[in-house]
Parts: C-alpha cells; sequence; structure tokens
C-alpha cells in the first residue's frame, strides 16, 4: 500500500515536472532519464545483463545513485555515469522509473 | 496561470502553421539511431504531430556490432531493423532519398520527383565518404578494398569477412585509419581486435598492419593491453609519427602507401576513408567548412538554416564522440525542441549521454563513458565524470562489461526501431 502510494505520488510529482521543464510529454521519459534507456531499456524494463529500474521505488535508485557517485557501490560502469547528473536530474530520473 | 500564457503564446507563434486544424508537420530524414529515434519520440510527445521518415532502404543495418560480424560473433540479420514499429506507431514512411532542400519555402524535393512541406525538418543522414581524399580510393576500390564504415545493406561487411575468410594462412590484413573527425573513434581499433579474434581461430600465423593517420586513439592504452594479451604479435599499429598515415592506395597492386613512400603489400585491405557530413546536408548549404553541420547545442537547430534541426554523426558535436549512443540521445533532445518552437516554448535543459562498449574478444568488453551539457558556445563535457574502464582490471570485469555490451545493443535497438 505504500509502495503504491509513493508511486502514485512520483507519478503525480513527474507529471508536474514535465509540465514544468519539458511541456505536456505523457509517454515520453525525462531527457535525465533517456540516457538510461540506451542500457536499460525501453522504460527502463532491463535488457540481458543490465537490471531493470522501472517499479523501483524512488528512493532506492536515488541513494543507489549517490552511493555510485560517492564511490561507495561496486560498480563497472555505473559510478562514471552518476558523476554526470544533478540531484534534480537523478531525482527526476528516479521519478520517471518508479511510475513505470 | 501558466497554462493560460503558454496558450496565448501558442497562438502567437503558431498562425504560421496556417489551417487551424491542420497538424503541424515534422520531417525526419534518415532512419538511422538519431532519426528512428527523434521520428518515435516526437511520435510519443505529441501525438498529434504528423511526423514523416524519409528514408531510402527498406531495412537498417547496423554499424555498431557490425566488428563482431567480422569475428563471427554476430549474423548480418541479427544487425538488422525494419521501421514496422515505427509504422505502426503512425509514422508515415516515405522509402525514397531526398534530392534537395528549400529551406526558406520549407519544402523538400524526392528523388521520385514528389515534394513534401514541412514545420520542422529534423536532418539525420549521417556521413559521406570523401571519395577520393585518399587517392587511389574511390567506389570502385572499395570493391577491392572494402570500407565496411557504413551499414547500408550489408555487402561491405560481408565482403570484408569474405575476404578475410580466403585470405592465405600467413596473410596481412592492412588497415588504413583516418584522422579525426570521423564516425564511431574507438572502432576501427575494435574492428583490429575483432579481425584478430577471427585470425587467431582460423589463420593463427596471419599478422594485422593498423596504418593510422593519428598518433593517439580513443580507448588507447586498454586496446593495445588487450590486443598484447589476447592476441599477442599478432597486430602491428603503426601510429602517424611513425609514417603510420596512408597517402595513396593502389587496389590492383593491393598496396597502401604511405606519406614517406613506404609501399606495403596487404593481402586484404581495409580502408577507412576520410569522411564529412552526408552529401544533402553539404549540397543544402547547411555544413561549415570542415565539411560538419553547426548547430546550437541546445536545440540542434542548424546555424545555417531556422526551422531545421541537424543531429548524429552529420554535426560537429565535439567533443561529444559520433556514436550511436549520442545520435539517438540527442535526437529526442532535438525532436523536443523542435515541438517546444512549434509550441512557442523553450527548449528543455539539455544533458546528453554516451556509452560507447569495444568489444576486446567474444568474451571481453571495455567502455568510455562521457556526460555532456550547452553550453555558450557549443558542447562542453562534464568534468570528473565519465571515463574509461580502469586499467588492468580483471578479466571478470571485461567479461561482465562484454554482457553489458550486449544488453545494451538489445536495449538501444529496441529503443529506436522497437
Amino acid at each position: 500500500m505504500m509502495a503504491r502510494a509513493s508511486r502514485i505520488r512520483a507519478a503525480r510529482s513527474l507529471a508536474a515536472l514535465l509540465l514544468v521543464a519539458a511541456g505536456p510529454a505523457p509517454l515520453a521519459a525525462p531527457m535525465a532519464a533517456q540516457g538510461c534507456l540506451g542500457c536499460h531499456g525501453p522504460a527502463g524494463q532491463g535488457s540481458g545483463a543490465v537490471p531493470p529500474l522501472a517499479g523501483r521505488p524512488a528512493s532506492e535508485i536515488v541513494v543507489a545513485l549517490r552511493e555510485y557517485q560517492a564511490g561507495q557501490r561496486p560498480a563497472t560502469i555505473m559510478d562514471r555515469i552518476a558523476r554526470g547528473y544533478t540531484e534534480a536530474e537523478i531525482a527526476a530520473a528516479a521519478a520517471y522509473f518508479a511510475a513505470r | 496561470m501558466r497554462l493560460g500564457r503558454r496558450a496565448a503564446l501558442g497562438a502567437l507563434l503558431l498562425p504560421r502553421l496556417g489551417r487551424a486544424s491542420a497538424a503541424a508537420r515534422l520531417i525526419v530524414v534518415g532512419g538511422g539511431f538519431g532519426g528512428a529515434a527523434a521520428a518515435r519520440y516526437a511520435r510519443a510527445a505529441w501525438p498529434a504531430l504528423a511526423v514523416t521518415l524519409v528514408e531510402p532502404r527498406p531495412r537498417f543495418v547496423t554499424c555498431p556490432y557490425g566488428n563482431l560480424l567480422l569475428a563471427g560473433l554476430r549474423g548480418l540479420e541479427t544487425i538488422t531493423f525494419g521501421y514496422q514499429a515505427l509504422r505502426a506507431e503512425g509514422i508515415a514512411i516515405v522509402q525514397d532519398r531526398v534530392a534537395a532542400i528549400d529551406p526558406p519555402a520549407r519544402r523538400l524535393r524526392l528523388s521520385g520527383g514528389e515534394t513534401l512541406g514541412y514545420d520542422k525538418l529534423i536532418l539525420s543522414p549521417g556521413i559521406g565518404l570523401r571519395w577520393g581524399a585518399l587517392p587511389g580510393y574511390d567506389r570502385a576500390a572499395a570493391e577491392i578494398f572494402p570500407h565496411a564504415w557504413l551499414g547500408e545493406d550489408g555487402a561491405q561487411l560481408l565482403l570484408l569477412r569474405r575476404q578475410l575468410e580466403a585470405m592465405p594462412a600467413g596473410g596481412v590484413v592492412g588497415l588504413s585509419i583516418p584522422a579525426n573527425p570521423y564516425r564511431c573513434p574507438p572502432g576501427p581499433y575494435e574492428r583490429i581486435a575483432m579481425i584478430a579474434a577471427y585470425l587467431k581461430q582460423h589463420k593463427p600465423r596471419a599478422k594485422i598492419l593498423a596504418l593510422d593517420a593519428k598518433d593517439a586513439f580513443s580507448k588507447q592504452a586498454l586496446f593495445q593491453d588487450g590486443w598484447r594479451a589476447l592476441y599477442g604479435e599478432m597486430i602491428e599499429w603503426v601510429p602517424a609519427k611513425d609514417d603510420g598515415a596512408v597517402a595513396r592506395v593502389d587496389p590492383a597492386a593491393r598496396i597502401f602507401e604511405t606519406e614517406f613512400g613506404t609501399r606495403h603489400r596487404v593481402d586484404v585491405g581495409n580502408v577507412i576513408p576520410p569522411q564529412a557530413a552526408a552529401p544533402i546536408v553539404i549540397e543544402s548549404g547547411l555544413a561549415a567548412a570542415g565539411g560538419w553541420a553547426e548547430v546550437d547545442p541546445r536545440s540542434f537547430a542548424a546555424r545555417a538554416a531556422a526551422d531545421i534541426h541537424i543531429i548524429g554523426d552529420a554535426i560537429n558535436g565535439a567533443p561529444m564522440p559520433k556514436s550511436a549512443f549520442i545520435a539517438s540521445n540527442t535526437a529526442k533532445q532535438a525532436a523536443a525542441s523542435a515541438i517546444a518552437a512549434l509550441r512557442g516554448e523553450a527548449a528543455p535543459e539539455g544533458v546528453y549521454f554516451n556509452t560507447c562498449y569495444s568489444r576486446l574478444a567474444a568474451d571481453q568488453a571495455i567502455s568510455i563513458v562521457g556526460i555532456f551539457r550547452p553550453g555558450p558556445a557549443g558542447f562542453v563535457e562534464v568534468p570528473n565524470a565519465g571515463g574509461l574502464s580502469p586499467r588492468g582490471a580483471p578479466a571478470a570485469q571485461r567479461r561482465l562489461e562484454a554482457d553489458y555490451a550486449d544488453g545494451w545493443y538489445a536495449s538501444i535497438t529496441r529503443d529506436v526501431f522497437g
């Protein structure tokens, strides 16, 4: 129940964010999340060895990316990637994937 | 309040669409990683937009993973994609070539004679090979020394593979590698590894002679470590400073001749020639003197023409590489910007992402990552981020990167072609 409520909240905040940042784009991911799709698949569904992001709680994604940024999580590539993004971009991407 | 103002602004800026009821028209030229991604993104972002994709070929053969075909790790059908998903989403596919663009009239003419009008045009035509820029290398020469550097119908890649199969056991495979900029900076060096993987298995006495017009290249230390560890003495890479730059080729005699006149006889020759933006960009007056299109780094609008956005390998996107990932990723920003302009809105904030995996062997890969943003005078790489796989990493990590590379290829082709 909690997870669903937070997903709905995330979806609402995402919708608000899209309206402000990029105009109404009901089906398209925000630009910061578009980079993720290249490996994690359309809508972040995962692909082979690359794990899915869709449906993960936003907080889990945010914490993971912060740990990658700080070098506190084992990585092959995500540490190099995470350091390039701002807090706001990480929040927008996390909200998008949480709402899939 | 915000919506009210947006609508008012939109009404001010939209009248040039003419009939109030008519949908705005977006034409995308080129059905590769850039064009197909732009068309699909635009369709999803604004369902009322009429989206047309103009592409002369019925199917697209990807350059990424083409090198794996040379090693026998992939068949052509596994790197070939059609446009069924785009058609099903309501994108009109016009199978034709653009003959000319008339930017002031916002019109383009197809080879078949038909004229199409647009409100916004996104050009993603890729590169053209500069035939004749390397003396001796023309279209006929490419049938003897394949370039295999344009996907097209895959024939060049298959030709190179057949030549490797037919080569004598102790033969020499020559590569001529161009100066920057060119499509896929690490591509020639992955190709060396993939040819070596084939030779190691089938013709272990053969040699690879890679003649380069540069002194340094992408992921250099990682490639050279990998070549040595996996293929020993098979590969010789010659930088420009050691007379590596090929100045002339003689296909009939199978000769690569260098700047200082050294004549190398090769049994198989792969010439990756100098490149520029595709001819349609140059012929339409959209390229700068260097042969590439200059664009606004946030909207990808062409410096040379309003209402035309240019994406992918045809632009001067430095320091971004000319890669499939950058093409598909920035395609979405360009499409979002074109849509925003049609609605009288500002282009979204840009953040551009690239990952390029290169295969060293069937089960080993390395990667480079870059994150870029629009700057005041061009594209800017985000500092203290991105970068290369660590040098000297254990085999398990290289294997994981090979698995991730396969995941990447499946993901990006699904994202772009459906």
